[in-house]
């Protein structure tokens, strides 16, 4: 089937503004008669919720954690793009439009990437007025800094915890919402189904972390803001939390998949130090500001201290690849550049997997007190990780799975193909291309949640008589039950694995055969292992406890369950793209290890339909027009 | 990947408690092959690796992000919330800081206002409350003017940042003898006072935050600073001496 995302036509600078005004409204006095259920609030999640509340709706919000303010979000750190051109650089709405197809590969869809570069001001002017505390200069004038992929200086940040501070932020409007209670908070809830009824989405079924009860709740409307899968790979800067359970149930009841194998591995990150390690810590991009990567020249030097490596006997791998861009390449071409490194046999540090990223000839230039000003809290955390003083000998550095791109298909309006089924931020597919560009995940999620959901879900309630399903329904009775079979199942294995030890295995497979580099081989050895493996699980994990009490077991053994599922979908999907494209690299499709796109074949969003466990999904296609930026070959050069 | 790397043994003393209503119990345990890379977490996780394999309960413990800003990990380790050492959270405090051998006590936060849920875990929604009480700026989404158009002083931004970097861990109650939100809602209040965008309803929010704090069950300050000793973000105790001040105006405004 040839999908349509709906996207509206004419004059690319006009698209949304026109598309805003066509959509149909919710009289005020009407709003209150209408529930929405939010999953997850992080920037995404807890923007739309308290923007919907403020608009009226009644809303019904929901997080895994023991508070909103915990989502993921608040990990990233260093900034949020915006097409200000405060600093008269250069910038602009287009530029911005321009520089994030161009680094998602031409693999995103043009009106929705415009959107999202037209409302980036906005985010910038409500989080200021939020009070959250972007960096000023002396005069009180908002403050900028350089993030790869673009030659402007077009992020906003508060200092090296940007993304705290604008989840912060949504998290005081939320709060404001709570306490007027427009907004219902559910904690310690994670979704474990989405209720379907004559084709529409109509609600979810949560599990009480803390007493273990089903409980299911009714809405005219779905919002999804879940966050992304890259926990597939066990090892990723993602939090312990994340999973793709919520979009994976709702896959499962039929919303499509999109582009799975987009997934994007973060070029700095603190190499691993040992296999009981649980997760890998990210060092912001917004270190190459500064940072210059390099490996010794001679594989005679890795033994040496940095510090003894004289200037010429350095390779700064990036500047000499890329000239233009040097150490602001973007973060696919950085993550496979440090990979060749490695491989070449020149990385540094236990296993030889790691570069440098040497700050030295930057605290020449302006000093150690300014770098301490611009990165200080990231100095201090890489030192509490690995015992080093970054200031004093270059960081170790190596990249790890951070963000998918891919995630459930929505269209325009940001629903998915499940009607009353709307998904935001990480957890759709749709801006990011193959490859995202540093800065632009937070845009993303106060973007979709506070300047396009309000809009766009107004316009499919306007067509839709509210409170039609309750809770009452039968599908209800029947999605918990089918929940409570399912955590019973988990018990009665009764076998010898621990579920980390599952979960180390599949991210095992993953990261060596679905990572940075995949070809056909590899993907197929996958594919033939993960339904291995996956039975073996259902066969011999070991659960313990019961599911009427907190139990972090059983938890992590539902998560793992469902990324065994998804794992498949996801090396299916890597399978059958037969070229590459951003985070996508198929070692065969390459040209002197620069990706190798097929416009011909593949310039479409791969969207798949869920057919039963190991059976094979159904493939559909969303043609990708570029009418507006013409597809090239993309150079960094 | 790993290199070969000394162990180190730790006995645990760990706090045990089935539910709210158990009177919860110490129980010890053994922490083999630990390296001076784990975390603490970490540590926690290999533990729970025997004890489900031998079939006993594994503990229960909050945690998330693991890089010290979710604020969900919230142990007192030896006595300290996140285990003493400066500026660090449990998830982000290493193993090396230990000697090989030791013996380590591992508590829930301890307040009136934090029931323990089960055994490491509390209720900290007592602080969600605080904030809902008005640590924001009621402004709505949309219709604000441009961002350069409220200037902030380099020197008020960096002071509200300051306040802003609290993770909401509740460290700052767990370490004070009252069980005091004095710095976490102090941190709230003169994040909000010394920008131009939250002077308009100060009196408001101080006024409001307190008594929130009170209802809350949190205790009061008697100047002890545990809570600045305990904070993993070094959020200092200035911010409540702050907030004893806007909420002094405020009885005048």
């Amino acid at each position: 089937m040839i999908l349509d995302g709906k996207c509206p036509t004419g004059p690319i600078q006009q698209t949304w503004d026109k598309h805003r005004f066509d959509l149909k409204l919710v009289n005020p006095s009407n709003k209150r008669k209408y529930n929405i259920i939010v999953v997850g609030t992080g920037l995404a999640g807890g923007a739309a919720a308290a923007s919907l509340g403020e608009l009226g709706y009644n809303v019904q919000a929901f997080c895994y954690q023991d508070s909103p303010r915990r989502a993921h979000s608040i990990a990233a750190q260093g900034g949020i793009n915006a097409a200000k051109n405060y600093p008269n650089d250069g910038d602009s709405i287009y530029r911005l439009f321009y520089d994030t197809i161009k680094g998602g590969d031409f693999r995103a869809r043009e009106a929705d990437v415009w959107r999202l570069a037209q409302v980036s001001n906005n985010i910038i002017d409500q989080c200021v007025a939020q009070g959250v505390p972007f960096a000023r200069d002396y005069a009180g004038y908002l403050d900028n800094r350089s993030f790869g992929g673009a030659q402007v200086s077009r992020t906003f940040y508060a200092r090296g915890q940007t993304g705290q501070q604008l989840l912060l932020g949504a998290y005081s409007a939320l709060s404001r919402q709570i306490k007027l209670g427009t907004v219902k908070m559910y904690e310690r809830r994670e979704m474990l189904d989405l209720v379907v009824v004559d084709g529409v989405a109509r609600g979810i079924t949560v599990r009480n972390l803390i007493t273990g009860k089903l409980e299911s709740y009714a809405a005219d409307a779905v919002c999804l803001a879940t966050g992304g899968y890259v926990n597939v790979f066990y090892l990723s800067t993602n939090a312990m939390g994340c999973s793709v359970t919520a979009i994976w149930k709702a896959h499962r009841k039929g919303a499509y998949l999109a582009n799975p194998c987009y997934t994007q591995i973060h070029p700095t990150c603190i190499p691993q130090a040992g296999e009981y390690q649980s997760k890998l810590t990210l060092m912001s991009e917004s270190l190459r500001n500064d940072g210059r990567c390099w490996v010794p020249k001679n594989k005679a030097d890795l033994n040496k201290h940095p510090n003894d490596i004289p200037e010429e006997d350095r390779d700064y791998y990036l500047e000499r690849k890329y000239p233009s861009f040097g150490n602001l390449a973007p973060r696919d071409i950085a993550s496979r550049a440090a990979k060749e490194q490695c491989d070449d046999g020149r990385g540094v540090g236990p296993g030889g997997r790691g570069v440098y990223l040497d700050f030295a000839s930057a605290i020449k230039r302006v000093g150690e007190d300014t770098i301490r000003e611009r990165y200080g809290n990231l100095f201090e955390m890489y030192e509490k990780i690995t015992a080093e003083d970054g200031y004093k000998r270059p960081m170790r550095m190596y990249p790890a799975p951070h963000y998918s791109m891919g995630g459930l298909w929505v269209d325009y309006n940001l629903m998915s193909n499940i009607p009353g089924l709307f998904v935001l931020g990480e957890a759709n597919f749709s801006v990011h291309g193959a490859n995202r560009l540093g800065a632009s995940a937070l845009m993303q999620g106060l973007a979709d949640g506070y300047f396009v959901i309000p809009y766009t879900i107004g316009g499919y309630l306007a067509g839709v008589k509210p409170g039609q399903v309750t809770s009452e329904h039968p599908e209800f009775r029947k999605s918990e039950e089918d929940v409570k079979n399912s955590v019973n199942r988990l018990f009665d294995i009764k076998g010898k694995k621990t579920v980390f030890e599952f979960m180390r295995e599949l991210g095992g497979l993953m990261w060596e055969n679905c990572g940075m580099a995949r070809s056909k081989e590899s993907l197929e050895i996958n594919l033939k292992r993960i339904p291995e493996l996956r039975e073996e699980f259902w066969k011999n994990v070991k659960v313990s406890g019961t599911g009427s009490e907190l139990n972090q077991q059983l938890e992590n053994a539902g998560r793992t369950a469902d990324f065994f599922e998804f794992a498949e979908l996801l090396c299916r999907d890597a399978h059958h793209r037969n070229e590459s494209c951003g985070g996508h690299f198929r070692v065969e499709y390459q040209d002197a290890g620069e990706a190798q796109r097929d416009d011909v074949n593949f310039a479409y969003a791969a969207a798949w339909e869920f057919k039963g466990t190991g059976k094979e999904p159904e493939l559909h296609k969303e043609p990708l027009k570029f009418e507006n930026v013409h597809l090239a070959v993309r150079s960094y050069k | 990947m790993s290199e070969h790397h000394k162990t180190m043994t730790f006995t645990l003393i760990v706090w045990r408690q089935k539910g709210p209503n158990d009177p919860g119990k110490f129980e010890t345990y053994t922490a083999n092959n630990i390296t001076e890379h784990h975390s603490f977490l970490e540590m926690l996780d290999c533990v729970n690796e025997d004890l489900i394999k031998s079939g006993r309960e594994p503990i229960v413990f909050d945690h998330d992000c693991r890089e010290g800003i979710c604020g969900m990990c919230s142990q007192v380790i030896n006595g300290m919330p996140h285990g003493g050492e400066k500026r660090t959270t449990v998830c982000q405090l290493h193993m090396r800081t230990f000697k090989d051998g030791d013996t380590i006590y591992v508590e829930p936060w301890r307040a009136r206002a934090f029931p323990v849920i089960k055994d490491l875990v509390v209720d900290r929604s007592a602080l969600d409350k605080v904030v809902q009480a008005g640590a924001y700026i009621s402004c709505h989404t949309g219709g604000v003017p441009d961002g350069n158009a409220i200037l902030v002083p380099k020197g008020a931004a960096d002071e509200a940042m300051d306040a802003a970097e609290c993770i909401g861990c509740g460290a700052c109650v767990a370490g004070c003898p009252n069980g005091a939100a004095m710095l976490f809602t102090g941190a709230k209040v003169s994040q909000y006072a010394v920008i131009p965008q939250g002077r308009a309803e100060a009196s408001r929010r101080v006024k409001s935050l307190v008594t929130a704090m009170q209802e809350c069950n949190f205790g009061n300050c008697s100047n002890h600073y545990e809570c600045q000793a305990s904070c993993p973000k070094g959020i200092d105790v200035k911010f409540i001496a702050r907030m004893n001040r806007e909420f002094i105006k405020a009885q005048f405004a």
